[in-house]
């Protein structure tokens, strides 16, 4: 999208979509509120400022690519693809149901919109690489977009790939990690420890940068920035909070995965709209 | 005429033949193309060749992305780790969306023989099998070794071929028809049907003569496709001769023989007796024939099994 930076506007998309995530959710009995939460806003930046996209025409040739490879979080895509016009937003009560368009997981022949099948971890991400490098051998000039996730990092699957793109120089490849710092089991930190993140990847051979991942300003330099062409991919190590805006779910590795019923979700969504940080 | 090679060879070869009739064709290899002879293709179309090297789980993966660009990918490594290594990766990102790759595996079974039980590939047919939306073939000789490749390019969808390392005679004519899922008869026969993959077809002949010397007709079936099975012809096998033995250079769990048999035993109940890979793990060996005696896998296990299959009709009857 071409229009204006509007840092505000884009906030107040973000806020539409936790909306319908936590609804989402509960409507369908389970899923991941909090890591979808953490990536909401970079998500909102892409589909509402920054793809070069078309709704009308889902599989246009030209289109950039976005790679949800931290596929958990498909109710954060699903919530930005509907707000888009991708499909209509009486899909996402459907989420999790037998036969819906919209699988626990990203499908790509399912949902329109969806440009990778993506959900065991690190193997999206290296399904971003494939096609970046399908696009260079094609004279394409859109971007590949991929996020990942910080516990997604000790799969060995994102370090073979993050060496491939690396080796192979696809500055048309975007990386962004919504290291929210929690998995399922606890702090990612108590776990498997990833960081430091930024010099990993910088060993790699990638262009990277930190920011606040829910700062729109940081996150509009970040992104205007990986368009440059570089010689090498880029990185964009967003430092979130899990759970962000529900201030009862932020930096609980619990909601990783919690279920919650919809007189929960609309607790949450009071939550929200008291201000929380969002 | 196609002379005796390794089918890995005959593989190698029709890549290139591939590059030169469809430019849509890259090769993906992963640190073996020596061995799987994918340097054919890379030294002839070096522009649409990648070597993603020692990271086979990650090659099926950039496989799977060059296909949703519209790309044709082979994706080339052993048998062993194409199978169970980079397995999520076949089944996740390229069966489940049904994206157009072709995972062509080389040195198959314990035929491969120095390396030993970490490179020896006698699961992929049961795992692959197990996979949706996923062709499995394991063709026998050079002529079909071609036919199959160039079949494969053509067909839209995800396809898993295994290949062996050692020499293989040329067994087909070069007529041959050849069509996925549809067994090549090799030799008539209506006392016993003799059903195999890869290199046991040749062993499977050489059982038939054996046979035949005794007064046994032996039917000799080709099933390079192991996925989608050729259901018909295994009834047809059933019904016209009532006694069946299969040949797998691969474990007897779950690949060939056990498609074989449950085909049979849905339809048409008749004995059916597997010769393969028997719940061991395999020794290194230095020449193919000695290991594939030792572990009762030759022609002699396959005329055996003939005769036992024989004896356990003639008490069903």
């Amino acid at each position: 999208m071409t229009s204006e930076f509007d840092p505000a506007r884009l906030a107040a998309i973000a806020r539409d979509l936790r909306v319908l995530i936590l609804r989402m959710i509960a409507n369908a009995g389970s899923g991941h509120p909090g890591g979808s939460l953490s990536a909401v806003d970079i998500i909102t930046y892409l589909y509402f400022r920054h793809l070069r996209i078309d709704p009308e025409r889902p599989h246009w040739e030209d289109r950039d690519r976005f790679v949800l490879s931290k596929g958990h979080c498909a109710p954060a895509l699903y919530a930005a693809l509907a707000r888009r016009g991708y499909f209509p937003e009486a899909w996402l009560w459907t989420l999790r149901d037998v036969g819906s368009p919209l699988q626990g997981h990203p499908d790509m022949r399912k949902t329109p919109g969806v440009d990778m099948t993506t959900g065991s971890l690190g193997q999206g991400f290296a399904c971003a690489v494939g096609i970046a490098l399908g696009a260079r051998l094609q004279g394409k000039t859109y971007r590949v977009y991929a996020m990942l996730s910080d516990a997604e990092l000790q799969e060995g699957v994102t370090w073979e790939a993050a060496l491939a793109a690396a080796h192979h120089r696809l500055d048309n490849l975007i990386a962004v990690i919504d290291n929210n710092r929690c998995q399922t089991d606890g702090f990612t930190a108590d776990i498997v420890a990833v960081e430091p993140i930024d010099e990993k990847w910088s060993a790699f051979g990638w262009d990277v940068q930190r920011i606040d991942g829910h700062d729109f300003v940081q996150i509009h330099a970040a992104f205007q920035r990986a368009l440059q062409p570089r010689g090498r991919p880029h990185v964009i190590i967003a430092d979130t909070v899990k759970g962000k805006g529900v201030r009862s779910m932020e930096n609980r590795p619990e909601w990783h995965a919690q279920p919650f019923t919809p007189e929960q979700a609309e607790v949450f969504i009071g939550e929200l709209f008291e201000g929380g940080s969002s | 005429m196609t002379a005796a090679q390794p089918n890995r060879e005959m593989y190698g070869k029709t890549l290139v033949e591939l590059g030169e009739r469809n430019p849509r064709v890259v090769v993906l290899d992963a640190d073996v193309a020596k061995s799987t002879n994918t340097y054919r293709f890379r030294d002839r179309y070096p522009e649409r060749f990648f070597d993603l090297g020692a990271a086979e789980l990650n090659m099926v993966c950039i496989a799977a992305g060059l296909a949703a660009t519209g790309w044709i990918p082979f994706a080339s490594t052993f048998v062993i780790f194409a199978s169970l290594r980079a397995v999520e990766a076949v089944r996740t990102s390229v069966a489940y969306p049904k994206l157009n790759v072709k995972i062509v595996a080389t040195n198959a079974g314990v035929e491969i023989c120095g390396d030993g039980v970490t490179h020896q590939g006698v699961e992929d047919l049961a795992v692959m099998r197990a996979i949706a939306n996923l062709v499995v073939l394991a063709p026998s000789d050079p002529v079909t070794t071609r036919l199959a490749t160039l079949a494969i390019a053509e067909y839209e969808g995800p396809v898993y071929m295994r290949l062996g390392r050692q020499p293989a005679p040329v067994l087909h004519d070069e007529s041959v028809e050849f069509r996925i899922g549809r067994m090549i008869r090799l030799r008539e026969g209506g006392d016993v049907t003799l059903i195999a993959c890869g290199n046991m077809v040749e062993h499977a002949l050489l059982a038939a003569e054996e046979l035949a010397r005794e007064g046994i007709e032996a039917r000799v079936l080709d099933c390079h496709t192991i996925k989608p099975i050729d259901r018909e012809e295994i009834i047809r096998a059933a019904l016209e001769t009532g006694a069946i033995v299969t040949a797998e250079d691969h474990s007897i769990h779950g690949g060939l023989g056990a498609a074989v048999a449950e085909v049979v035993t849905e339809t048409y109940p008749v004995p059916v007796r597997r010769v393969g890979l028997r719940d061991v793990f395999a020794s290194s060996g230095r020449d193919p024939k000695t290991l594939l005696a030792r572990y009762d896998m030759d022609y002699r296990a396959i005329a055996r099994e003939a005769r036992q299959v024989l004896a356990l009709r003639a008490r069903q009857r």
